[in-house]
């Protein structure tokens, strides 16, 4: 197996944006990222956020395990009350996430500056 | 001719115009010259007049010479006066015996001279002549020795396969390498019911014609008790009771016989005393134990029998002791060891056969001039690695498709079911695809569907074993594209229910279970097939898309 599948790195964006974790996704979202991607969410909700956004703008793979991992983390951030929302998903990956009504559970946005932005007042 | 167990005869000549007659000892194989009314007396080999005619030089007189020797007894009351031995080279080889002159008169000095001369002259002749008969003698035996083993050989190669069977998922390979004096290797294969095939690998005991006989009997019995009899072990019972009564004293043979089922993969064997098969698997080499006594030692014997699974990519070897037992110039044995360790090294990836490989291995062995002292046989039989021998199940494509005949293919590919091996699947039929005109828009939505279909062909079809790997057809009709995928699990992906993201969410359906749904909803059509070894899903996207968005 190749060694990289997904790197999740977390950040929480200061001043205004305060109350967000970011979690940065690089690479597959496969069956083999559920450890990297459930460590970066435990560690997103150490710090109690509001909301989660996940950012894909640097994924080029998400296939039906990945949702899968993906609804997890949505059943999870609803339970505890959290808004989960995602970014800079490929036109594809938006379609992926319309046909299987993820989007109509978390918003999607173009990017992470307009995600912040729009969902801050929110 | 061995000279120490010759009887030795006298034998009578005439010389000359019947005025002496003249007697030769010559060993009793030596045809005669000219019949004599006198019977020839016999020389014990152990008689000392042997010795004595060896080193005297010259004429003795008979008459005169006292030993206790009976042939010497024999020769005076048959009335020889003179007996000169014929010796060359310091060996004797005859003794010419003379009777009394017909004159009555004695025999002169001349006489004596003459008679000398003419033996010493003679000796060198009469050796001659013995050893151009002992030689016609050697070629004839030579001859009929080099007769009995083409008998032999002909009968064995006769009655051994001319062709290996074919078997869909599976190879077979014999090897027989005769030695020169041929020994008793022989195999066979079988049809049985159900698409099962037997396989025999034996050795008689004592080598030509007589083993060759023994073989064809035995090969008769087994092929007669295989059709009757289900079970290895009941088969070579049954043929260790038909051949005990016929089979000649201090021969038998060893034995083994297997039983495959293609299908699942198991074989049943028995074994008789033959060298024990060796399985080879993906740890190593394991000998393939049975107890049972060689055919035709015993009445009554029974037969061990034992059963293994061979799985995708597993070979079996059956051999004979000519393998084993080959000398190197150190006269080291080939052994056991040595083979089953080679066996555990020929790895699946190994360059070549196993039988290639093991016979490159004993070359290597033994040496440049080798005298091979037995038969060799080799006999493997290797289960594939799952590649298909066979397409998968036909798929019906739409007309709209362009289906029908119009289908060309554009690339035919292969993976191991091993997880992630989906997007080797996918970059690949996307690289075809973009070469076949497929819409840019639509690409995106070919590689999450190739790669689902992928996925679910490695785990639902081949239970993620590497060694099965999922074989993907690329088709171009013009219109479309068809990818066809095939695993070799032979049932469908079992239906689950159409997923309902809020139940997942609240935990009434498995967060899974995504798979097919992608699928259907990335492609313009989707059609599966299924037989009773394969199952194929086939995706088709037309190349241009009509209102497509994407």
């Amino acid at each position: 197996m190749p060694a990289k599948h997904l790197e999740a790195s977390v950040r929480y964006p200061p001043g205004e944006r305060a109350g967000a974790a970011v979690i940065e996704l690089r690479g597959e979202i496969d069956g083999f990222s559920q450890e990297a991607l459930d460590a970066a969410y435990a560690e997103a909700e150490s710090r109690d956020p509001d909301i989660i956004l996940l950012n894909f703008s640097e994924v080029d793979y998400i296939n039906s395990t990945g949702i899968a991992l993906i609804v997890g983390l949505l059943a999870k951030a609803r339970a505890s009350r959290r808004r989960l929302l995602a970014c800079g998903l490929s036109d594809h990956y938006v379609e992926i996430f319309n046909i299987t009504r993820l989007s109509d559970f978390m918003s999607l946005f173009p990017d992470e500056e307009s995600a912040l932005t729009k969902s801050a007042g929110a | 001719m061995k000279r120490g167990k010759n009887r030795w005869r006298l034998w009578r000549t005439v010389l000359g115009q019947g005025s002496r007659e003249a007697q030769v000892i010559a060993p009793a194989t030596e045809e005669r010259v000219r019949s004599t009314e006198v019977p020839a007396p016999e020389i014990a080999p152990n008689d000392p007049i042997l010795a004595y005619f060896q080193n005297v030089a010259g004429i003795v007189d008979v008459e005169k010479l006292e030993l206790d020797s009976p042939a010497l007894r024999e020769m005076k009351s048959a009335g020889v006066k003179m007996a000169i031995p014929l010796v060359s080279q310091g060996e004797l080889i005859g003794v010419l015996n003379l009777g009394p002159r017909m004159s009555q008169q004695e025999y002169s000095a001349d006489d004596r001279k003459l008679l000398a001369d003419l033996a010493s002259q003679t000796a060198p002749a009469v050796r001659l002549a013995q050893l151009v008969r002992q030689q016609q003698a050697e070629a004839q035996e030579r001859e009929r020795i080099e007769q009995e083993l083409r008998i032999a050989r002909l009968i064995q190669q006769t009655l051994l396969p001319k062709v290996v069977p074919q078997l869909e998922g599976w190879s077979i390979a014999a090897h027989y390498q005769p030695a020169r004096e041929v020994g008793g290797d022989f195999y066979d294969f079988m049809e049985l019911e159900d698409g099962r095939l037997g396989i025999v690998v034996g050795d008689v005991t004592d080598k030509g014609v007589p083993a060759a006989l023994v073989m064809a009997t035995t090969r008769t019995i087994l092929r007669s008790a295989a059709q009757r009899f289900d079970s290895p072990g009941e088969v070579l019972q049954r043929a260790n009771d038909v051949l005990y009564p016929d089979i000649p004293p201090n021969m038998f043979v060893t034995c083994l016989y297997a039983i495959l089922d293609p299908e699942s993969g198991v074989l049943r064997y028995a074994n008789a005393g033959h060298d024990l098969p060796y399985r080879r698997y993906e740890e190593g080499a394991q000998e393939l134990r049975a107890r049972g006594m060689p055919l035709g030692l015993m009445p009554g014997m029974a037969y061990e029998e034992k059963e293994v699974l061979l799985d995708h990519g597993d070979s079996v070897l059956f051999y004979s002791d000519g393998l084993v037992e080959a000398h190197n110039p150190e006269r080291e044995m080939f052994g056991f060891p040595h083979l089953q360790a080679l066996i555990g090294d020929h790895g699946a990836n190994s360059e070549g056969t196993l039988v290639e490989f093991l016979l490159n291995e004993l070359a290597k062995f033994t040496g440049e001039g080798w005298e091979q002292e037995d038969d060799i046989t080799l006999v493997t039989l290797q289960r594939s690695e799952g590649v298909m021998s066979v397409d998968g199940p036909a798929v019906s494509s739409s007309e709209e498709a362009g289906g029908g005949e119009n289908w060309r293919t554009l690339e035919r590919l292969s993976v191991p079911s091993e997880p992630g091996n989906e997007r080797e699947a996918m970059e690949k039929v996307a690289e075809v695809a973009k070469q076949a005109g497929l819409d840019p828009g639509r690409m995106e939505k070919l590689k999450t569907a190739v790669a689902e279909a992928t996925m679910n062909a490695m785990e639902h079809g081949n239970k993620y074993r590497a060694e099965v790997p999922v074989v993907i057809e690329v088709l171009s009709s013009g219109k479309a594209l068809s990818v066809r995928i095939t695993d070799q699990g032979g049932s469908p992906v079992p239906k689950s229910e159409v997923p309902d993201l809020e139940a997942k969410l609240e935990g009434l359906q498995t967060p899974r279970g995504w798979g097919l749904f992608l699928i259907e909803s990335m492609v313009d059509e989707m059609n599966v097939a299924s037989d009773e070894k394969h199952h194929t899903v086939e995706l088709v996207l037309y190349l241009k898309g009509e209102g497509d968005a994407s």
